[in-house]
């Protein structure tokens, strides 16, 4: 990874290895020499935040997977039985199964971010790609994760969402039991999702590592969306991104922890507390809440094919967001238009949330119509007419003259950048 | 070594094409077990075999609800109301036009037997609920009427009828 190789082995068993497998020069030069710009806000540290979640994932689910029963009449069983019996079981099952929410509150964050300051466009595009990859492996690893405990919201949450798949015409039916591996979600589909589930954390390991390399090729993204031009644009990844991504991810892990030790059933559902019953449906199915917009917007639309598509479609459409967004002012700061309709599709996005778990009748489908109808026109009709349209104040020269002069009044020309 | 035209054919050329081809063929055969290990076992099949329901308990307006192929089988013992309710309608506006005739077996109009699957995103809808007095699905609304079809709501079609027969005019096999 394209960083400065300052890196002097010291000692001889480094000086040897160095010769050999050249590791701690690539940790150096990506980790402690890594140029950063100067001008990094707290909402870059969640990518830090984001690999460490996924470290607490995979050390308390390996954990938790020599406990766990995958089969149907044992399965629910099992999880009582690392809640009550296994040390500290509860405070690991309670690490993993909030650990899930906290990872996307995480990746939300961190989405809105790179939405926000434009991380999205040229040259960082397939950087942005893989990250979109990273969130659907993520999605698919949490619902898979989320039926294991065969309660009923595992069980009707598998089974509403493999439905998905039936509403294809021809192949649907036949894919649909394909999946199962029955006639309907039962002990066949809770091995194949536990199968899947301990497998794809290690996928978007792998995919995490492009990301980051990706990510090293083309430099970070900054607050003023200018590259960086000369040395006194940047500082040393060590100390200076270290301890910032180290403080909040500190706090972060504060709020983690209040979520596992004081409240550790909030974000869950009492019925998964219930044993799965194939014969019953829940009065209420809901979805973790990390779907919650996404399943609003399925109920949105009145027909099944249509409302999966939509769904599917308001997920993939976020691959071609480098493209949609036609303005050549990369960072939000600069753009005033876009800030408004930046600030409205978040408040659209938390809004299809708060909808996706109420009753899907009267006034609460209205509403997830126009929201549906403004998520969608955020992407196809707002951000490639803003970028023709839009008249955006001036962007500074170097992030160091943004830093060192401060922002540029609208309408104002740039002043010249003072050497010193 | 002497540089080879790129017309002529050499036996690199012949191995390099042939062991592509293998490879190929190779790839594609070992995918057949790899998905098809995913389908219905052979006793999740063989579980799956007809069963008879003896009809003569269930009592005019209930529904017995029996398991076949993992998937619940509502047996309807329909009222004269419910009957005459499902054949009263306009079948040509239905959203999945079908008549109450088709929907059950000659002579034996009272029973209605249906998978009690909502055909939406599969959920089971609970009986003798919403404005049809057929079938409510409790997950996203679907509406059904005492024929098992869809009036309104998301859902695309009418509940599916599984494949049975009359053994005696008391006793039904399914499958």
């Amino acid at each position: 990874m394209s960083g400065h190789s300052t890196y002097q082995p010291q000692g001889a068993f480094m000086k040897w290895l160095e010769r050999r497998l050249p590791i701690a020069g690539l940790m150096h030069s990506s980790f402690v020499a890594y140029p950063t710009p100067r001008n990094l806000n707290y909402w870059w540290t969640f990518g830090g935040i984001l690999s460490f979640m996924l470290g607490v994932q995979i050390i308390t689910g390996v954990v938790l997977a020599m406990h766990y029963t995958a089969h149907a009449d044992m399965a629910f069983n099992s999880v009582e039985t690392i809640m009550r019996d296994v040390n500290y079981g509860w405070l690991l099952r309670y690490l993993h199964s909030n650990g899930a929410s906290m990872f996307f509150v995480a990746v939300y964050i961190h989405m809105f971010r790179g939405m926000y300051y434009g991380s999205y466009k040229e040259p960082r595009e397939v950087l942005w790609i893989l990250g979109v990859i990273l969130y659907l492996l993520m999605m698919a690893t949490g619902f898979l994760g989320y039926t294991l405990p065969w309660g009923q919201m595992s069980y009707w949450g598998a089974t509403v969402i493999t439905n998905f798949f039936s509403a294809f015409p021809l192949i649907g039916d036949p894919l649909v039991m394909l999946l199962w591996g029955g006639y309907a979600v039962g002990n066949p589909t809770l091995n194949r999702f536990y199968s899947l589930h301990y497998l794809l954390p290690f996928v978007i390991a792998g995919v995490v590592v492009l990301h980051i390399w990706a990510l090293h090729v083309v430099g970070q993204n900054n607050p003023t969306g200018v590259d960086p031009k000369s040395a006194k644009d940047t500082v040393a990844f060590t100390p200076y991104a270290t301890v910032k991504d180290s403080f909040l991810m500190a706090v972060f892990c504060i709020v983690f922890a209040w979520f596992v030790f004081y409240v550790p059933n909030y974000l869950g559902h009492a019925d998964n507390y219930i044993p799965a019953n194939p014969a019953v449906t829940p009065q209420h199915i809901v979805p973790e809440w990390y779907y919650l917009p996404f399943y609003a917007i399925l109920r949105a639309i009145p027909n099944k094919l249509l409302g999966v598509c939509a769904l599917f479609g308001s997920i993939l459409i976020l691959a071609f967001l480098p493209w949609l967004d036609t303005s050549r002012v990369r960072s939000g700061r600069y753009r005033p238009l876009f800030k408004q309709f930046f600030w409205l599709f978040v408040v659209c996005c938390l809004g299809l949330g708060w909808l996706g778990a109420k009753p899907p009748e009267g006034v609460y489908v209205i509403a997830a119509r126009i929201l549906t109808i403004y998520y969608f026109a955020y992407f196809i009709v707002v951000l490639p007419l803003l970028g023709i349209f839009e008249k955006t104040r001036p962007v500074p020269n170097s992030i160091a003259e943004a830093v060192l002069v401060g922002d540029v009044p609208l309408g104002a020309s740039a002043p010249p950048l003072r050497h010193g | 070594m002497t540089t080879v035209s790129s017309a002529e054919h050499t036996r690199r050329d012949f191995l390099y094409i042939a062991t592509a081809a293998v490879g190929a063929v190779g790839a594609a055969a070992s995918l057949v077990p790899l998905v098809s290990q995913m389908n219905p076992d052979a006793s999740t099949i063989a579980a799956g075999a007809p069963i008879d329901v003896d009809l003569g308990p269930v009592a005019d307006g209930q529904i017995l609800k029996v398991f076949w192929r993992s998937k619940p089988i509502f047996i309807f013992h329909r009222t004269k109301k419910d009957i005459d309710e499902a054949r009263a309608v306009q079948v040509g506006r239905l959203p999945d036009p079908e008549t109450d005739q088709k929907r059950v077996k000659d002579g034996h109009d009272q029973w209605l037997v249906l998978i009690g699957i909502c055909t939406h995103l599969g959920c089971i809808p609970i009986a003798h609920q919403g404005e049809y007095d057929g079938f409510f699905c409790p997950c996203h609304g679907s509406q059904y009427d005492t024929s098992g079809r869809i009036r309104k709501g998301p859902a695309p079609k009418n509940l599916a009828l599984p494949p049975y027969e009359f053994v005696s005019d008391s006793k039904i096999r399914i499958g």
